[in-house]
C-alpha cells in the first residue's frame, strides 16, 4: 500500500483527535488511533506512527513500544488478506500444524509471509475462541472452523480473486 | 426472568435468531432487574445481595464477587470518578465461552455492567474487548447504541440520579491483558504489563481512579441476582459456589461445545453426556478441566465436582471451566509443548524468570518431543516448575499457570517423557499429524 508514505489525511487526524479527547489523557486513546491508522493503510508506516505519536503527545519510541507489544498491530505491511491460524493447544490437538503446512505450502511461503502477488499474507496466531469447531483461522474478520485442506484451497482461489 | 430458568445466562441465546433486541430483551424478562435497582435499592444492598448470591469471579481467579466490590470507596458516582470494567479480553485458549454471551446476548452483559456500577457507584463502564472478536464488537456496539437510546445508558437513568454509560476498547491481542492490572495499563495507552498491587485496582485504578474489573460471565449474572434473589441463585449451585457456569469441552470429543450447567456439576457428566464422550477410537487420556493454565487431571478424577473448591482439592482449578481433552492418540509432550509455547511468546517479558525461563522450557520439551532431549533436561524441567510455579517468583501470575500443565504432566507422562528420552524419538509420530478427522476415528 503505497499510500502508507504518504501523510495521514485531516480527516483521519480529526478523527484521532476526537478519541484523544475523549479519554481522561491523550495517550488512552493509543492503540484505538493505531487501529484506525491500520485500517486505512492495512498497517502502520514509521511515519504514520510518528504523526500519530504527535497528535497524542507521546514520543514516537514511547507509542512504537506499545505497537509493537500487540499482536494485531502490524508494523509492516501485509497482504490485502490476513489470514490468521490459530495454533494453540485445542486446534493443535485438531491437526492445525499439517494444515499450516499445506497452506504454506500452497502458498509458496513462510509463516508470516505475503505471497508475492501481495494477495495474502499467513500469520499464525493464538486461540481465537473457536475451539469447539477446531482447528480454526480468522480471515481478515470472518471466523471460520472446520477447517480442513479443502475448505483451504477453496478460500485461497477465493481471497486471489478479491480485491 | 419471568419464568424461573435454571438456565438464566443463556435462556435468551439463540445463535439462529441472533442477539434479542432491546424491546425483545425486555418481553424476556430482561430490566426487570436494573427497574428494581434503580428504583429503590440503596448501592449497598446490591453488594449485599451480590454476595449472598455466593457468586464467584468467572474469569478463572473465582474471588467472592460482592467481596470485590466491597472494597471500592463508598462515594458516590457524582462525587468521585470510578470505573466499572468488563474483561472481555477471553483468550485464556481453549476458552470461548465470553464470546458466546457477548455475541449472544450482548444486552444481558449492559445490564450487569449497570447494576455492578449502581453497586460499587462507578459513572464510567469500559468493555475490554480483545481483538479478535469481531462479531462480538459489533453486537456490542449495537446493544449499548439502543440502551442508550431506550434511556438505559446516560444521565440520570430512570430519574434516579444515576448516570453511567459504557465505552468499548478494542484491544490488540495479547494475553496478559486479561490479568487485570495488565488490563488497566493496556487501557492507558502503555505496554500492557502487570502492576504491583496494592494498590490494589478497587482503590487505585483506571488513571488512579477506584476501579472494578469483572469477568463478561460474571457480570452477566447480576441482572438474574437481583431480578431473581441471592437465595435463588445461590441454590442453582449443586455444592457451596453459586449459580451455573458455562462449561465446555474441546479436543477429540464427539460434540465440542459449550454448556450451561449448575456449578459443581461432574466433570464425567460435561465430557460423557454433554460433549458425547470420545470420538469412536480415542480413549480419554488426561485433560485440562479449565483452560491452558490450569494443571492435568487424569482419567480417575472424571468424578470431580466442577466447582472451585473440588477442583482443587482434586489437584488442579476450576479456570474458566472450558476443558481441553488429551487423547490416548495425541502425545502428552507435543501438548505441552504446544502450550509452553503459547505462554513464552505471550510473556509481557516485564521480569526475568518468565521473560527468559518460558522460552528454556518450550526449547527443552522441543527437544524431548524431536528425539534430542537429554535425561538431565528433566532436572531442568522440574526445577522450572519449581523456581516458575505457584506461589511463585515472577511478577504476576502468568508463569505460575504456563506452570501447572508443566508440573503436572512431569509426573503424569513421566513414563513418557523417559521414553521419549531413551528412544530418541516419539513414540507417537502421527498423533498430531492427521487431518481434521472430527467426523471420525483416523484410518
Amino acid at each position: 500500500m503505497s499510500t502508507a508514505d504518504a501523510p495521514l489525511p485531516a480527516p483521519l487526524r480529526a478523527e484521532i483527535l476526537v478519541l484523544a479527547a475523549q479519554e481522561l489523557h491523550p495517550r488512552g486513546a493509543a492503540v484505538a488511533a493505531l487501529r484506525l491508522v491500520q485500517a486505512r493503510f492495512g498497517w502502520v508506516s514509521t511515519g504514520h506512527l510518528c504523526e500519530v505519536a504527535d497528535l497524542l503527545g507521546m514520543s514516537a519510541d514511547d507509542l512504537d513500544g506499545v505497537a509493537t507489544y500487540f499482536n494485531l498491530l502490524f508494523r509492516r505491511p501485509v497482504g490485502r488478506h490476513v489470514i490468521m491460524l490459530c495454533d494453540s493447544v485445542s486446534c493443535w490437538i485438531m491437526g492445525c500444524e499439517p494444515l499450516c503446512d499445506h497452506l504454506c505450502r500452497t502458498l509458496g511461503i513462510q509463516p508470516g509471509e505475503t505471497t508475492a502477488d501481495n494477495a495474502i499474507t499467513v500469520l499464525p496466531t493464538v486461540c481465537i475462541g473457536h475451539c469447539d469447531h477446531a482447528p480454526a483461522m480468522l480471515v481478515d474478520t470472518t471466523l471460520h472452523g472446520d477447517v480442513d485442506t479443502v475448505c483451504l484451497d477453496h478460500l485461497i482461489d477465493t481471497l486471489r480473486d478479491t480485491p | 426472568m419471568t419464568l424461573l430458568s435454571d438456565r438464566p445466562l443463556t435462556a435468551m441465546i439463540d445463535p439462529a435468531a441472533g442477539p434479542p433486541d432491546c424491546a425483545a430483551y425486555g418481553r424476556a424478562g430482561g430490566w426487570q432487574a436494573a427497574r428494581r435497582a434503580l428504583g429503590g435499592l440503596a448501592p449497598a444492598d446490591i453488594i449485599d445481595m451480590v454476595t449472598r448470591s455466593k457468586l464467584r469471579g468467572r474469569g478463572g481467579a473465582g474471588f467472592s464477587t460482592g467481596q470485590k466490590w466491597s472494597f471500592v470507596p463508598k462515594d458516590p458516582a457524582s462525587e468521585r470518578r470510578k470505573y466499572l470494567i468488563a474483561n472481555a479480553d477471553e483468550m485464556e485458549p481453549g476458552t470461548f465461552k465470553d464470546r458466546l454471551l457477548l455475541e449472544g446476548n450482548p444486552l444481558q452483559l449492559v445490564e450487569g455492567m449497570i447494576l455492578a456500577a449502581y453497586g460499587v457507584q462507578a459513572g464510567h463502564g469500559i468493555v475490554f474487548l480483545r481483538g479478535e472478536y469481531h462479531l462480538a464488537c459489533t453486537r456490542l456496539h449495537h446493544a449499548i447504541g439502543e440502551a442508550r437510546q431506550q434511556g438505559w445508558l446516560g444521565e440520570n437513568i430512570l430519574g434516579s440520579g444515576f448516570s453511567f454509560d459504557i465505552h468499548v476498547h478494542s484491544s490488540a491481542g495479547r494475553y496478559i491483558c486479561g490479568e487485570e492490572t495488565a488490563l488497566l495499563t493496556a487501557l492507558e495507552g502503555r505496554r500492557a504489563t502487570p502492576r504491583s498491587k496494592p494498590p490494589f485496582p478497587q482503590t487505585g485504578g483506571l488513571w488512579g481512579a477506584p476501579s472494578v474489573v469483572n469477568n463478561v460471565e460474571t457480570l452477566c449474572n447480576l441482572p438474574h441476582i437481583i431480578a431473581n434473589g441471592p437465595e435463588w441463585f445461590a441454590g442453582l449451585g449443586l455444592g457451596e459456589d453459586g449459580g451455573t457456569k458455562i462449561y465446555g469441552a474441546s479436543g477429540r470429543v464427539t460434540k465440542p461445545g459449550a454448556w450451561e450447567l449448575p456449578i459443581g456439576t461432574p466433570l464425567r457428566q460435561i465430557i460423557e453426556e454433554h460433549a458425547g464422550g470420545m470420538l469412536p477410537g480415542y480413549r480419554l487420556r488426561a485433560l485440562l478441566p479449565g483452560g491452558a493454565s490450569t494443571a492435568f487431571l487424569d482419567a480417575t478424577s472424571l468424578d470431580v465436582a466442577m466447582d472451585y473448591g473440588s477442583v482443587e482439592k482434586a489437584g488442579s482449578r476450576l479456570g474458566t471451566g472450558m476443558a481441553i481433552i488429551l487423547d490416548d492418540r495425541t502425545c502428552p509432550i507435543g501438548m505441552i509443548r504446544n502450550l509452553e509455547h503459547f505462554f513464552a511468546q505471550e510473556s509481557c517479558g516485564w521480569c526475568t524468570p518468565c521473560r527468559d525461563g518460558l522460552p528454556w522450557v518450550e526449547r527443552l520439551l522441543t527437544a524431548i518431543e524431536d528425539g534430542t532431549g537429554q535425561a538431565e533436561d528433566m532436572d531442568h524441567l522440574a526445577r522450572h516448575a519449581r523456581m516458575l510455579g505457584a506461589p511463585g517468583r515472577t511478577f504476576c501470575a502468568h508463569a505460575p499457570g504456563a506452570m501447572a500443565p508443566l508440573a503436572s504432566g512431569l509426573k503424569l507422562f513421566a513414563a513418557d517423557f523417559t521414553d521419549h528420552i531413551r528412544h530418541g524419538r516419539c513414540p507417537l509420530p502421527a498423533a498430531h499429524g492427521g487431518m481434521n478427522t472430527r467426523q471420525g476415528a483416523p484410518s
